[in-house]
């Protein structure tokens, strides 16, 4: 094998050399096996805690730019160019900071809730495929299922959190995160049906190998709403309620503090990675792009430039949004998202059908028409909101007309 | 397939482990200077005042129980996706039924005024 042959499938070679090393030291292919698997499971959980420092760097340097600052740019001995090491340095310092339990507080609940939010958010990196193969933990045949289930275990390490703190605006944020999180769960799994139903399997590695087109172009509108969904799953801004400093100083962290305050940052920002890999895999063909057949190495580099874009984007919501009231959030979902991702489901489940008794085989045939279709219900969507505005307008006239009719000149004319 | 969950097994295991290292390590390395008035509860600068684990707004509860009639129709839809493919049509309108169901749920709860928040 050539060098640069064992650079192109570079884990899988090394996974290889490593076995063959274990077994001709005497082990039992099973040890050789969990070792590993062990082994390889670190590294895997390593990666997001690492590309966490770096997020946290990025996500300030986009901030700050929008606001017409630098933002971190210390180039002294410890933080390198660019401020780089920032969050590095922010990392060691906030080891040495003291851990507060506020009296009055759960104790063991407040502990466990902060490691959990850290364990949930990594647990799901496990079947994340990186690659065409063995760039994986491991390709679980329900491994959508299995993001979902652990993606809302989140919920529960802020409602523990929240709850054990014995404190009101910790307590208010609790059940705001609850109310938020469960609401937009119910449009992020209906938009994830479509893919599903396209490429008929819930590995996450079978889904991208269904993606010869895109799904990003098959099916926009559940894009849309998958994406929005998962804004709102990662509480950034306009979504921001468990955390609205103006109102409740911090949500479910407010009392935390030192590294189980930075447990919960650390999670969080975890949590964003994730879901743009989860939406890039399951919308934009995740690994796939050119040259991946012959290098399947280069797959990282196209997952990562496409999860670098969402992101990027999530990260200038963060600085360009507005934050939305409860009420105005909770009926965005109940009353839009979710009967839209529904009509969203019915219609392309009925439309792809049609299209494939039509005897169209192409994948880009059929992608094209499913577009049509999108685009049908995106104005149908457009025309209902636009007359619903009409008639809410005309309802404000005839209010504003009545109580004018009121108060006007007949009152002064008799006085 | 055994093996498959073994590793999730031990990924979750890892995962703890990594939520819990860095928790143990600033306990470890932080100064432990407990005081009365550093443990009081956080209140915006006033002594807390009354109780704080009381009853809470219903409204909550009331999204929970809508939620849970969709997250049901969950368990029951992925494996219908899955079959998609290989579904004739009138099996197709059986699953558009069956969504078709789950509006008038909305809808109910949608026309009871459970949706606005008070």
């Amino acid at each position: 094998m050539t060098f640069w042959a064992f650079i192109a499938d570079f884990f899988v070679n090394v996974g290889a050399w490593l076995n063959d090393l274990l077994l001709g030291w005497g082990l039992t292919p099973f040890w050789a096996t969990l070792i590993l698997r062990v082994l390889g499971g670190l590294i895997l959980a390593t990666i997001p805690l690492l590309a966490t420092l770096f997020f946290i760097w990025y996500a300030r340097k986009i901030v700050a730019r929008i606001q017409d600052r630098i933002g971190p740019n210390n180039s002294g001995v410890f933080n390198g160019p660019y401020g780089l090491l920032q969050s590095f340095a922010d990392a060691i310092k906030i080891l040495t900071k003291e851990l507060i339990i506020p009296e009055g507080a759960d104790v063991v609940i407040f502990v466990l809730a902060p490691v959990l939010m850290v364990a949930m958010s990594l647990a799901v990196w496990a079947v994340l495929p990186f690659g065409p193969s063995g760039m994986q933990g491991v390709d679980l045949n329900i491994g959508i299922f299995y993001i979902l289930a652990i993606s809302s275990a989140s919920l529960f390490t802020m409602l523990m959190g929240g709850w054990s703190s014995r404190n009101k605006y910790a307590d208010v944020g609790a059940f705001r995160a609850a109310s938020l999180l469960i609401s937009y769960e119910i449009p992020q799994m209906l938009s994830l049906l479509a893919p599903v139903m396209l490429a008929g399997t819930l590995s996450m590695q079978g889904l991208i190998q269904a993606q010869s087109v895109p799904f990003f172009i098959a099916l926009p509108i559940p894009a849309l709403i998958f994406f929005l969904a998962i804004t709102a799953e990662i509480g950034r801004l306009p979504f921001e309620l468990a955390e609205a400093d103006a109102e409740i100083v911090a949500g479910y962290q407010t009392e935390y503090s030192g590294m189980m305050f930075g447990a919960f940052y650390l999670g969080e920002f975890i949590n964003n990675f994730t879901v743009a890999l989860i939406f890039v895999m399951l919308f934009w063909s995740g690994w796939r792009g050119p040259g991946v057949e012959a290098v399947p190495i280069l797959g990282i580099f196209w997952l990562m430039l496409k999860t670098m874009i969402v992101v990027t984007v999530l990260f200038a919501f963060w600085a360009a949004m507005p934050r939305m009231r409860i009420d105005h959030i909770l009926n965005f979902n109940w009353k839009f998202l979710t009967p839209l991702a529904l009509v969203t489901v019915v219609v392309i489940a009925i439309a792809d059908r049609l299209i494939r008794d039509a005897g169209i085989t192409s994948a880009w045939g059929q992608a094209g028409l499913l577009f049509l279709t999108n685009v049908l219900i995106a104005l149908g969507t457009y025309g209902l909101l636009y007359l619903a505005g009409k008639r809410q307008q005309r309802r404000l006239a005839a209010r504003r007309f009545a109580t004018l009719n009121l108060t006007s000149p007949e009152g002064e004319n008799a006085g | 397939m055994v093996s498959e969950y073994a590793y999730i097994g031990i990924f979750l295991l890892i995962a703890l482990f990594f939520g819990a290292a860095p928790i143990v390590l600033a306990w470890l390395l932080s100064p432990k200077k407990l005081s009365a008035r550093k443990q009081q509860i956080y209140e915006s600068g006033i002594k807390t005042f009354g109780e704080t684990w009381i009853r809470f707004k219903p409204q909550f509860y009331l999204f929970a129980i809508a939620f849970l009639v969709f997250d049901v129709e969950a368990a029951l839809l992925l494996p219908w996706a899955i079959a998609y493919r290989q579904l004739p049509l009138y099996a197709v309108l059986e699953a558009v039924i069956f969504l078709l169901l789950l509006v008038a749920g909305l809808v109910y709860v949608w026309l009871k005024g459970d949706l606005e928040w008070m």
